[in-house]
C-alpha cells in the first residue's frame, strides 16, 4: 500500500502521454472545418492609421474573410485590465482588440485574414495595404513620464498608468539618521518569457445554442471564460474554455489577450472554427513582456551594519495598454516585499506604472518579486562593501529572527514562518562559503577572478486570500475549489479549477489523496483545465496551486473521510467516535482486523443499500479553499562565477539552492521546479533581454538574437532544504515555483559584481553581456 | 506550386500532392496527423520539431517536405518498440527530464541520436550534445541526468 | 512563419542545376536549406523557384588526392566534423564544423551553402580564406576555380555568378611542421560568430616560416591578417611572439566592423585580438 506515498518522488502520471508525442496542445486541436487565422500586426511603435485596404486579400484565394478594428471593435468590448490598483490613480485607457486609428506598439494587431490554410492566411496579410502615419516613440519607462515625451494615451496624462506609494514607519527620518546611506540605479531589462510552447487558440462556435468553446494555452481557464464574457457579451454559462496541454508560461499565459478575442470574432462571423497559432517571431511582439523597471533605491544603516531603512523610486513600463495583472505586479507584489529576509523599520516604495510604446508587460515568473529581492539584496551586498564587512556576516546581523506562526513586517505583511539564518548557515556550510572566500583571494593572486554572491530570500506565495485580493484591487477571487468523487469501484476523480501545465499537480494532488484516504496513488485521476468539468477556480500561477488549490484538495478529502466515518460506524455497528482511521481503513477502536475499507464503503455510499439516518448517498466532497494568508517560502542560494578578463565572459561555475517551501509532496518535482526557477533567473543576468531600438523597433525579434539559456551553459545546480510547515496550511506547504527564479538574478549578479571589485566596477546593467563587463573592467584600469 | 511527395513516417507511407514550400514538419502534422513534432520557433533554434530522417537528426521546421521525399522519417510516435518504451522515454520519465512535455518529443529525439554516436556521454557532452534544444521548464539538469542514465540503461541492455 | 509560394524543380546533375538556373528567373539553389530556409520562412527571402541540389551525387564525399583535399559542395557539416579524412589531412575544418549551430543543424547544412551564403559571422569561410582554399563552380560557360580570397566579396555577396552551381571546395593538405586552429566566440542566440579566427602556421627549425590568419565577424567578409601573418614569419613562436602579433590585427581591420545588439564593432576588434592569439596559440602547439 501507499503509507509513504507523502513525500515520495514518485514518477509522474502527466509523463507517458509527454514522452509518447501523444499530448494534445492547442496547436494539436483540429475541428472538422477548421480554418486558420493570420494577424497582421504593426510594423511602427506609434502611428496613426489613416486607411487600411484589404479588398486584395479578401479577395483571394481561399481567403474566407479578412476583418479590421472596424469590425471588431463595433461589437465586442475592449480587452479589460483586471487588477485595478486601488488609491493610485489608476488610469484604463481602452485596448480595442484590433488597433482602431492608433497602433501604440510594434505588434499591435491591425488585422485579421480567416483562410482555409495557415499558409494562405499569411500570404492575404502581404496583400493588406496599410497607410501608416508614423507618431513619435518612447521606449523607456522613465523618459516616457519626462515633459516632453510622446504621449500614448490622450486618457493617461504624462503616460502615467498609476502611482502607488507604500510607506511603513518613518523612512526620512530613517535616512536622516542614517550613519551609512548605498544606494543605486537598477534597470530590469525587459524579459520574453518564451514558453516553449507559442500561444495559440481554437474557437468554436455554434450558431444555433449560442454556445462558444475556447480552446486556449491558458494558465487560468475560469478566468479566461469570465473575461471572454466581459468582452464579448456571450453569457458565461454558454462559454465553455478548455485548456489542454499547456506547454508551459512562466506567467505568459495568465493575461487575456486581444488575439483569443480575434479568434473567436472570427468563428462567429466565419461560422467555421478558427485556429490561430503565433508563430514564435509572432510571440514577442504579442505576447507579454516581463520586467522593465527602472527604479532608484536606497539603503539606510547605522555604523554597525544595522539595516534601518529601504525605500525606492520605481518606473515600471507597462508597455502600451495594461495587461491584465500588470498593475498590481510593481506595486503589491513588489514593493510589500521590500522587507526581505530582515528586520527593516522603515520602508517606502515609491511606483510609477508609465505607458510605454512597447509590448504589454505582465507577471513573468516571479512578478514583481525577483526586482523586490534583487534590491534588497543589492542594496545588503553594497552595505556590506561599504562597511568592509563579510555579505554573509551582515545579512546574519539583519535577519528576522526564526518564526513559527506569524511575523509581522513594516510592508504590511504577516511572514507566515521562517528561520532565515538557519537558511543561510545551511548554505554557507554546504558550499564550503570560508574555503571559496580563502580560493577566491589565493586566485586573485593568480590574475584570476570568481566572484560569490549570496541571497538569502523570503517571498510571498500560495496568492491569496480573497477578501486581500479584493483589498488590492484584483478584480476576482484567490480562492480554489475542488471536487473528490469515488466511484463505486472504489477509484477517485477529483476536479480541481485550478489548471496545472508543467507543474505536476496531476501526481502530487493524486499523492494528497492516497495520504489522507489511503487509496492507491494510481486509483485518483486529477481532472482540470475544462470549465465544464471543473469547479471555479482562478488558475494557476503565483506559486499558488499546490498551496491554494492542494489545500483544497486535502480538505475535500477530509470532509470524504468524516463522511466514510458515519458510514463505517454504521456498517461496523458502533458509535462514530468510536470509528480509528489508519491507511485506509476504518475499524472500531482495538480492532483493525475487522475493518472496512475506503473501498468498501465507497461502494456503499454509490449503491445506498444500507447507509446511515439522514446521510446522502454517494461519497463526494466539495470544497471551496480560501486561505487565510500568502505562504512564504524562503532560502539561501549562493554562486560562484568566473571571469575571462579578455572577453568579459562569465561562467557559472557553481550554483547552490536551499530553499525551503514547507514539507515536499513530491522532492522530484520539488527539486525540478527549483532548476527550472534557477536557470530562468540566471537568463537575464547573462544573456536574456529585449531591445527595442529608439524607434521602438525590437531588435530581439525572434530566438536568433534573443539569447535564452541552453543546457551548455550552466554546471550542475545543487540543491538542498529545510522543513518549515507554514502554520495555517492544511498540510503546511509553501509553494515552490518561483522561488528559483526569485533567488538566482540576484544571486548571480552579486557573485559578478563580487569578481569585478578588484576593478572598481560597481554597477552594470543586466543583461552581463561580454562586451558590457569588458568594458567595465577595462574603464577603470584599476584591474590589479 | 504543387508537387508529388511519398514519406514514410514511422513505417507507413504517406502519399499526396503538396506545395513545394511545405515545411516536413506540417506534412508531419498535417498530412501524417502526427502531432508530436512540435513548432517552437521559426530560426531553426529551439529543436522542438527534432524528426530523425533516414536516421538523421533534423530539425523538420527547416526542410521541406518535398526534400524527404522518398525519405523514411521516424518521429516520438514511432520511437516506442511495439508498446515499449525507448530507453529515453524510460529515463526522462524516471528522472523527472520533463515539465510542461513540449519540448520533449524533440529532445528525445535529439537524444537519441546523440547516444547512437557517443553511447557513454560525459554530463559536458550531454550538455554539448543538446545544444540545439530548447527547454524553459527544467534547467535542463533532469534531462542530462535522464540521457546519462538512459545510456547506462542502454549498455545493460547490450551486456 | 511560413514560406511564401515557391516552385520546385529538382537536378539530378551539376548539368541539369545549371540549365534549371538558366531557364528559371528569380531562382534559387536549395542544398540543406539550413541559410535559405529560415529565411524564406521570414519572408526575408521569396525567390520564385527553388532548384533542389541536395541529390546530386557528383558533388558529395571527401577525397584526398597529394596535397588537396576535394570536398564536394554538397558535404554536410557533421560529415566535415567526424571525418577521419579530413582531421589527418586538414584538421581546422573538424575543428570549425564541431562548432557550427547545433548538432542537428550540422546534420543538414553545407560546405557549399554555407560558403554561398556568405554570412560574415559564419565559420567556414574565414576557415577557407586561411587555409587559401579554391571553390570549384561549374555555369554555363563551363567549369571554374575560384580561390577563396576572392570568393568573398561583401555581405552574403559572392564571386558565384548567377548561373553557377558550387560543385566543390578543395582544401590544402596539412604539411608537416604546420598547425592549424579555429577559435570562434559564440553568439549565444544564434550560435554564429561572433568574432572569429583561423590560424596556420609552419614552423621550421623553431620558427615560423608562414603564416595564414584570417578573422570573422568584424567585418562584411573574412579578412585576411596579413599584419599578423608578418610579425610572425620568421620568429620563434612564443607567448611575447603570438600576443605582439595579434595585435597587429587591429592594422588588418581597418573597414567598418559590424555592430549590433549584442556586440559593438570596437568590442568586435578588441575580440579579434583575442581570437587571433588564442587561435595562434593553439596552432603554434600543434605545429609541435
Amino acid at each position: 500500500m501507499t503509507t509513504r506515498i507523502f513525500s515520495s518522488g514518485i514518477r509522474r502520471r502527466e509523463d507517458p502521454r509527454l514522452i509518447t508525442g501523444k499530448a494534445a496542445y492547442t496547436d494539436d486541436v483540429t475541428l472538422p472545418g477548421m480554418a486558420y487565422a493570420a494577424i497582421l500586426r504593426s510594423p511602427h511603435a506609434h502611428a496613426r492609421i489613416n486607411s487600411i485596404d484589404t479588398s486584395a486579400a479578401a479577395g483571394m484565394d481561399g481567403v474566407l474573410a479578412v476583418f479590421t478594428g472596424d469590425d471588431i471593435n463595433a461589437e465586442f468590448n475592449p480587452v479589460p485590465c483586471a487588477w485595478l490598483v486601488p488609491n493610485s490613480d489608476l488610469k484604463t485607457p481602452a485596448h480595442p482588440p484590433i488597433a482602431s486609428g492608433v497602433v501604440r506598439y510594434q505588434g499591435d494587431a491591425v488585422a485579421v485574414v480567416v483562410a482555409e490554410c495557415r499558409y494562405a492566411a499569411e500570404d492575404a496579410l502581404e496583400l493588406i495595404d496599410v497607410d501608416y502615419e508614423p507618431l513619435p516613440v518612447v521606449i523607456e519607462p522613465d523618459k516616457a513620464m519626462c515633459d516632453d515625451a510622446p504621449q500614448l494615451h490622450e486618457d493617461a496624462p504624462n503616460n502615467q498608468a498609476f502611482h502607488w506609494v507604500m510607506t511603513g514607519g518613518d523612512v526620512d527620518a530613517a535616512f536622516d539618521d542614517a550613519d551609512v546611506v548605498v544606494g543605486e540605479r537598477i534597470l530590469h531589462q525587459r524579459l520574453i518569457p518564451n514558453a516553449m510552447e507559442p500561444r495559440s487558440a481554437v474557437a468554436q462556435f455554434t450558431q444555433a445554442t449560442g454556445e462558444l468553446t475556447l480552446w486556449s494555452a491558458t494558465q487560468n481557464p475560469h478566468i479566461a471564460r469570465f473575461l471572454t464574457h466581459v468582452v464579448t457579451n456571450l453569457p458565461e454559462h454558454k462559454i465553455r474554455v478548455i485548456a489542454p496541454e499547456v506547454g508551459g508560461g512562466f506567467g505568459s499565459k495568465i493575461p487575456y489577450y486581444a488575439d483569443e478575442v480575434i479568434a473567436i470574432f472570427c468563428a462567429i462571423k466565419t461560422g467555421r472554427p478558427v485556429k490561430w497559432t503565433a508563430t514564435r517571431s509572432e510571440g514577442y511582439q504579442s505576447t507579454i513582456h516581463g520586467r522593465d523597471h527602472v527604479e532608484d533605491v536606497e539603503l539606510a544603516a547605522d555604523s554597525d551594519g544595522n539595516i534601518t531603512g529601504i525605500r525606492a523610486k520605481v518606473w515600471a513600463g507597462m508597455g502600451a495598454y495594461l495587461s491584465t495583472a500588470a498593475p498590481g505586479i510593481p506595486t503589491i507584489l513588489h514593493g510589500l516585499m521590500y522587507s526581505g529576509a530582515y528586520d527593516i523599520p522603515n520602508v517606502k516604495a515609491d511606483v510609477y506604472g508609465v505607458f510605454n510604446n512597447a509590448v504589454p508587460v505582465d507577471a513573468y515568473r516571479g512578478a514583481g518579486r525577483p526586482e523586490a529581492t534583487f534590491l534588497v539584496e543589492r542594496l545588503v551586498d553594497k552595505l556590506a562593501n561599504e562597511l568592509d564587512v563579510d555579505p554573509a556576516d551582515v545579512r546574519r546581523k539583519n535577519f528576522i529572527p526564526a518564526f513559527e506562526d506569524g511575523h509581522d513586517v513594516a510592508t504590511g505583511l504577516t511572514y507566515d514562518s521562517g528561520d532565515f539564518a538557519m537558511s543561510l548557515d545551511m548554505a554557507t556550510e554546504k558550499i564550503g562559503y570560508q574555503e571559496l572566500r580563502e580560493e577566491q583571494k589565493r586566485l586573485r593572486a593568480e590574475g584570476k577572478y570568481i566572484g560569490i554572491g549570496i541571497t538569502t530570500y523570503s517571498e510571498i506565495c500560495g496568492l491569496g486570500p480573497s477578501q486581500v485580493a479584493g483589498a488590492v484591487g484584483f478584480q476576482g477571487g484567490l480562492w480554489e475549489g475542488a471536487i473528490v468523487r469515488f466511484h463505486p469501484s472504489g477509484k477517485v476523480n477529483v476536479a480541481i479549477g485550478s489548471s496545472p501545465h508543467g507543474q505536476g499537480e496531476e501526481t502530487t494532488f493524486a499523492q494528497i489523496i492516497s495520504h489522507e484516504l489511503g487509496v492507491d496513488v494510481d486509483d485518483v485521476n486529477i481532472m482540470h483545465g475544462d470549465t465544464s468539468q471543473t469547479p471555479m477556480g482562478w488558475g494557476t500561477y503565483g506559486s499558488r496551486t499546490t498551496a491554494v488549490s492542494g489545500a483544497a484538495v486535502a480538505i475535500a478529502a477530509r470532509k470524504i473521510k468524516d463522511k466514510a466515518t458515519q458510514i463505517a460506524a454504521h456498517l461496523l455497528e458502533a458509535a462514530v467516535e468510536d470509528i480509528d482511521y489508519e491507511n485506509g481503513n476504518f475499524f472500531v477502536k482495538g480492532s483493525p482486523d475487522q475493518a472496512k475499507t475506503i473501498q468498501d464503503i465507497a461502494l456503499m455510499a454509490n449503491v445506498a443499500w444500507d447507509m446511515p439516518e439522514g446521510v446522502e448517498p454517494g461519497l463526494e466532497a466539495s470544497t471551496f479553499y480560501d486561505p487565510p494568508n500568502f505562504t512564504y517560502p524562503f532560502g539561501t542560494h549562493i554562486a560562484v562565477v568566473e571571469l575571462d578578463k579578455d572577453t568579459g565572459r562569465i561562467d557559472v561555475n557553481r550554483y547552490l539552492a536551499c530553499d525551503d517551501c514547507g514539507p515536499q509532496i513530491n522532492p522530484m518535482i520539488v527539486e525540478g521546479q527549483i532548476h527550472g526557477g534557477v536557470v530562468q533567473g540566471i537568463g537575464p543576468v547573462l544573456c536574456e533581454g529585449a531591445v527595442y531600438d529608439e524607434d521602438g523597433q525590437l531588435l530581439t525579434g525572434s530566438m536568433l538574437d534573443y539569447a535564452l539559456p541552453r543546457a551548455d551553459m550552466f554546471p550542475e545546480i545543487e540543491t538542498s532544504s529545510s522543513v518549515t510547515p507554514s502554520p495555517h496550511h492544511p498540510l503546511g506547504v509553501k509553494g515552490v515555483g518561483e522561488t528559483g527564479t526569485i533567488a538566482s538574478t540576484i544571486t548571480v549578479y552579486n557573485a559578478v559584481m563580487d569578481a569585478l571589485k578588484p576593478f572598481g566596477v560597481e554597477k552594470l546593467d543586466m543583461p552581463l553581456t561580454p562586451e558590457k563587463v569588458w568594458r567595465a573592467i577595462h574603464a577603470n584600469g584599476k584591474e590589479n | 506550386m504543387q508537387v508529388e511527395t511519398k514519406i514514410s513516417i514511422n513505417g507507413k507511407d504517406y502519399e499526396g500532392e503538396v506545395e513545394a514550400r511545405t515545411l516536413l514538419v506540417h506534412f508531419i502534422r498535417d498530412v501524417g496527423g502526427l502531432t508530436g513534432a512540435k513548432v517552437g520557433c521559426d530560426t531553426s533554434q529551439c529543436g522542438a520539431c527534432t524528426v530523425h530522417v533516414d536516421g538523421v537528426a533534423v530539425k523538420s521546421c527547416t526542410m521541406l517536405a518535398v526534400q524527404a521525399d522518398g525519405t523514411s522519417v521516424t518521429t516520438i510516435e514511432g520511437l516506442a518498440d511495439d508498446g515499449d518504451l525507448h530507453p529515453l522515454q524510460e529515463a526522462f520519465w524516471a528522472k523527472h527530464g520533463l515539465q510542461c512535455g513540449f519540448c520533449t518529443p524533440g529532445m528525445i529525439m535529439a537524444a537519441a541520436k546523440l547516444l547512437e554516436a557517443n553511447p557513454s556521454p560525459s554530463e559536458e557532452e550531454v550538455r554539448h550534445g543538446l545544444e540545439g534544444n530548447f527547454c524553459r521548464c527544467t534547467g535542463y539538469q533532469n534531462i542530462v541526468r535522464a540521457v546519462t542514465e538512459a545510456a547506462d540503461a542502454q549498455k545493460e541492455g547490450a551486456e | 512563419m511560413y514560406p511564401a509560394n515557391v516552385a520546385y524543380h529538382r537536378a539530378s546533375s551539376v548539368a541539369e542545376a545549371v540549365e534549371l538556373l538558366a531557364e528559371n528567373e528569380d531562382s534559387k539553389l536549395l542544398a540543406g536549406g539550413h541559410s535559405l530556409i529560415p529565411l524564406m520562412r521570414l519572408r526575408l527571402a521569396s525567390p520564385a523557384s527553388l532548384i533542389d541540389v541536395g541529390r546530386i551525387a557528383e558533388i558529395q564525399g571527401i577525397s584526398v588526392c597529394g596535397d588537396c583535399v576535394c570536398v564536394g559542395a554538397l558535404t554536410t557539416h557533421s560529415t566535415l566534423a567526424s571525418s577521419c579524412d579530413l582531421q589527418s589531412a586538414c584538421p581546422i575544418v573538424p575543428e570549425a564544423a564541431a562548432l557550427i549551430g547545433d548538432p542537428a543543424v550540422r546534420n543538414r547544412g553545407t560546405i557549399g551553402g554555407n560558403l554561398a551564403h556568405a554570412d560574415p559571422a559564419s565559420d567556414l569561410p574565414t576557415v577557407a580564406v586561411a587555409l587559401g582554399a579554391t571553390i570549384k563552380a561549374t555555369g554555363p560557360n563551363g567549369k571554374r576555380s575560384i580561390c577563396a580570397g576572392d570568393f568573398f566579396q561583401d555581405l552574403m555577396t559572392t564571386a558565384l555568378d548567377d548561373g553557377e552551381v558550387m560543385t566543390a571546395v578543395c582544401l590544402p593538405a596539412i604539411q608537416a611542421g604546420q598547425g592549424m586552429a579555429y577559435a570562434k566566440m559564440l553568439h549565444p542566440a544564434s550560435r554564429y560568430a561572433v568574432v572569429s579566427a583561423a590560424a596556420v602556421v609552419t614552423v621550421e627549425d623553431g620558427r615560423c616560416a608562414a603564416a595564414s590568419v584570417a578573422v570573422g565577424g568584424v567585418e562584411t567578409a573574412p579578412a585576411k591578417a596579413s599584419s599578423v601573418e608578418a610579425a610572425l614569419t620568421g620568429n620563434a613562436l612564443d607567448a611575447g611572439v603570438i600576443a605582439c602579433a595579434s595585435a597587429a590585427v587591429a592594422d588588418d581591420l581597418a573597414g567598418d566592423a559590424i555592430d549590433d545588439v549584442f556586440a559593438s564593432g570596437e568590442y568586435r576588434r578588441a575580440m579579434a585580438e583575442v581570437y587571433v592569439r588564442r587561435a595562434l596559440t593553439s596552432a603554434a602547439e600543434r605545429a609541435g
